[in-house]
């Protein structure tokens, strides 16, 4: 009963609110240029500052990438310098090294030369011409000896001597051509000499021109940061996004590392600090003790690398002098050798737990296991005390992608909070939108519901303005 | 001044700090009922035992109790063990407590009545000594509570926060001749355990569901 105090007309919806609505009508043709204007302030009141909001944080954005461009492309600028500082290391390296044998291998070098022109000449030196009497033999064929028996004689004891003379001059040129080929046979390896220096001749000046390539792509993409370039950002981020990929699997997996560590680690742990002790609802001592030496042995490893100079993530360490670094570069090894042995023992006595529980609960159950294998039984202990000594040491290699992630993650967030500042300024600059397109969609639905005196006024105005002109079209006349 | 705040502060830590040993813990007190007929079931209750001495953890504490004509009485507790927080001590305490109970099965006899309600009380009284953040009373019986004529045990019990297990509660004969007495026999116990506070009762006579139960 109630919800019906406002029908005019008893049990009659439709009617009650007609009627009601008649009334309510000149009412609101009254207060339509306040409602109007009531819409419209609500509507910039809302939309107003949310507009405002959209573009400050338009502008946040615009300022947040310009800073993350700039300390992107310092970054870049800073690891390529490193990076041709190193190649011009290695060059300057591959340069002293080679230059240094190039006086012996020049030396050589002209040796194997002499040594063969020598052989060319010797191969040069031709046997003697044929002597003169070639030309008297010449002159005696042409005698006519057809009929002089004599003659015939003489010519025959000619023909036998020169015959043997012939077969001496020949004997004397093959040997000759045969000391030649000895020559040129022993020439050989003076050739192969000679294609083998050569040979390295041609590697090192290979290597030295690859790594000049090097330097000189290097360099490109220096001048290329330089100049701030469009291009040479976009290389940085994708280079950033890439990176931060895949340190992110890496850092997986070395926390995939690090939990099979703290299974090892965690039993034997609460034989020393207690198994019932617990720092928060659900976290035990013993587990905080087990995390806490991990984290130790990783720290100790990030320092090894540190001072080894293979990460740069403490400023502190890279500018120590010489000495010192090396005094806690073995320092941190001893630390992490250390935490190895004991993690190596602890390994060894979680197996001895565990083999104590297992006893136990054989004897809870009266089931007597056949004891195992002496071998099976030495397998995973060997196998638990192996991990637990190298685990932490492959661990220290955790630093490596650990800075490739730390300063990756730089340029990532960045791009990454720039693009949901956009996104919460584009949210609101459509609500803002939203909000005044409403006020005005509101201003049209009121203008509707009154649309009937609406058209009465149309039409008084109308005919005020048709009285209007009637009366000014005489007077006009008149005039 | 400075020496103050650095005390204070450092107070603060260790009070943050400080490490908390009860709440995480739990205790068991294991009622057996060794009366009459019901005293050949108690190999299935030192198997139930051996399976807590499996399951409870360092720093948990476990008691058992024999229910006879008058269990009021710590005379009545088998034995009783807190359990190291060092896991090779807490397995040399399970072994010796395993001993006690072997040597128990062996010699135990029936008595004449049944006095549950006293072992109840005795059980509640001993886990609120223990501190331990879960205590549970398992009560290892037909559940038919038969007192002398001298014995009173009608009056409001305490068991606040305890959870109250019964296992292994058979039918007796009278229960296959007419069920609802089975049924009103334990109603009535629900009554009575909830009655008196405790915060849980629970019939189990599948050992696999007490595993289910106590990891809760």
């Amino acid at each position: 009963m109630s919800n019906q105090f406002w029908m005019i007309w008893p049990d009659n919806v439709m009617a009650s609110a007609l009627i009601l609505f008649v009334i309510a009508m000149p009412f609101l043709y009254a207060a339509r240029k306040l409602v109007h204007e009531l819409f419209r302030s609500v509507g910039y009141m809302i939309g107003g500052p949310l507009r405002l909001g959209a573009r400050w944080l338009f502008a946040t954005a615009r300022d947040m990438k310009e800073r993350n461009k700039v300390v992107l492309l310092a970054h870049g600028r800073e690891e390529t310098g490193q990076h041709i500082e190193r190649e011009f290391e290695r060059i300057s390296a591959l340069v002293t090294r080679d230059l240094e044998g190039y006086p012996a291998l020049q030396r050589k070098l002209l040796e194997e030369i002499t040594r063969v022109e020598e052989d060319y000449k010797k191969c040069g030196e031709v046997p003697p011409p044929p002597p003169d009497w070639v030309e008297a033999v010449t002159a005696i064929s042409k005698v006519k000896s057809d009929t002089n028996e004599m003659v015939q004689r003489i010519l025959e004891e000619i023909k036998r001597s020169v015959h043997s003379i012939h077969d001496k001059a020949l004997g004397e040129y093959r040997r000759a051509y045969e000391s030649r080929h000895k020559i040129l046979n022993g020439f050989m390896p003076f050739w192969r000499s000679l294609d083998k220096t050569f040979g390295q001749v041609d590697k090192k000046l290979t290597g030295l021109q690859d790594t000049s390539s090097k330097i000189d792509a290097q360099m490109e993409k220096y001048e290329q940061i330089n100049k701030k370039t469009d291009k040479a950002e976009h290389a940085l981020t994708v280079s950033a996004f890439t990176q931060f990929a895949i340190a992110t699997l890496v850092l997986l997996i070395a926390v995939g590392g690090a939990l099979v560590n703290f299974k090892l680690i965690a039993l034997p742990f609460s034989e020393m600090v207690g198994a019932g002790d617990y720092l928060t609802a659900t976290l035990r001592m013993s587990d905080v003790a087990a995390l806490v030496l991990i984290f130790l042995e990783a720290t100790m490893g990030l320092f090894v690398m540190e001072t080894a100079r293979i990460t740069h993530l403490f400023p502190l360490i890279a500018n120590m002098n010489e000495r010192m670094r090396r005094r806690m570069f073995w320092g941190a090894v001893v630390f992490l050798f250390v935490f190895a042995s004991i993690e190596a023992g602890l390994a060894l006595m979680r197996d001895m737990l565990s083999a104590d529980r297992q006893a136990l609960v054989q004897s809870l159950a009266n089931s007597q296991a056949a004891p195992p294998d002496p071998l099976l039984r030495m397998i995973p202990t060997t196998a638990q005390m192996v991990l637990g000594f190298f685990l932490p040491f492959a661990l220290a290699f955790v630093a490596i992608p650990l800075e490739s992630f730390v300063y990756s993650l730089r340029t990532v967030g960045g791009a990454f909070v720039v693009m949901v500042i956009r996104v919460i300024g584009f949210v609101l600059r459509v609500l803002g939108n939203l909000v005044r397109q409403l006020s005005k969609v509101l201003i049209g639905i009121y203008d509707v519901t009154i649309v009937l005196p609406l058209l009465i006024e149309r039409v008084v105005k109308a005919a005020r303005a048709g009285d209007d002109g009637r009366e000014s079209r005489p007077m006009k006349k008149a005039a | 001044m400075v020496k103050r705040l650095l005390l204070a502060s450092l107070l603060g830590l260790s009070a943050s700090t400080c490490t908390d040993q009860r709440g995480h813990t739990q205790a068991v007190y294991m009622l057996v009922d060794t009366s009459g007929t019901y005293a050949q079931e108690v190999g299935k209750a030192q198997r139930i035992v051996n399976y807590l001495l499996g399951t409870l953890q360092p720093g948990d504490s476990l008691a058992v109790a024999r229910v006879k004509t008058r269990s009021f009485s710590e005379k009545d507790i088998i034995a009783k063990v807190t359990f190291d927080s060092r896991p090779s001590q807490a397995n040399a305490q399970k072994r010796a407590f395993r001993d006690k109970i072997d040597a128990f099965v062996k010699t135990v006899g029936g008595s004449a009545y049944t006095d549950i309600t006293g072992g109840l009380i005795q059980g509640g009284m001993y886990l609120n000594e223990t501190g331990a953040g879960t205590k549970t009373i398992l009560i290892f019986s037909d559940m038919q509570e038969e007192l002398d004529k001298v014995t009173v045990r009608d009056f409001p019990i305490n068991l606040k926060n305890i959870r109250v297990v019964a296992l292994n509660v058979v039918k007796l004969k009278t229960d296959n001749i007419d069920p609802r007495r089975y049924m009103g026999r334990l109603e009535a116990w629900q009554k009575r355990v909830e009655g008196a506070g405790a915060s849980e009762w629970v019939i189990i006579n599948d050992i696999e569901r007490l595993d289910s139960m106590l990891r809760s």
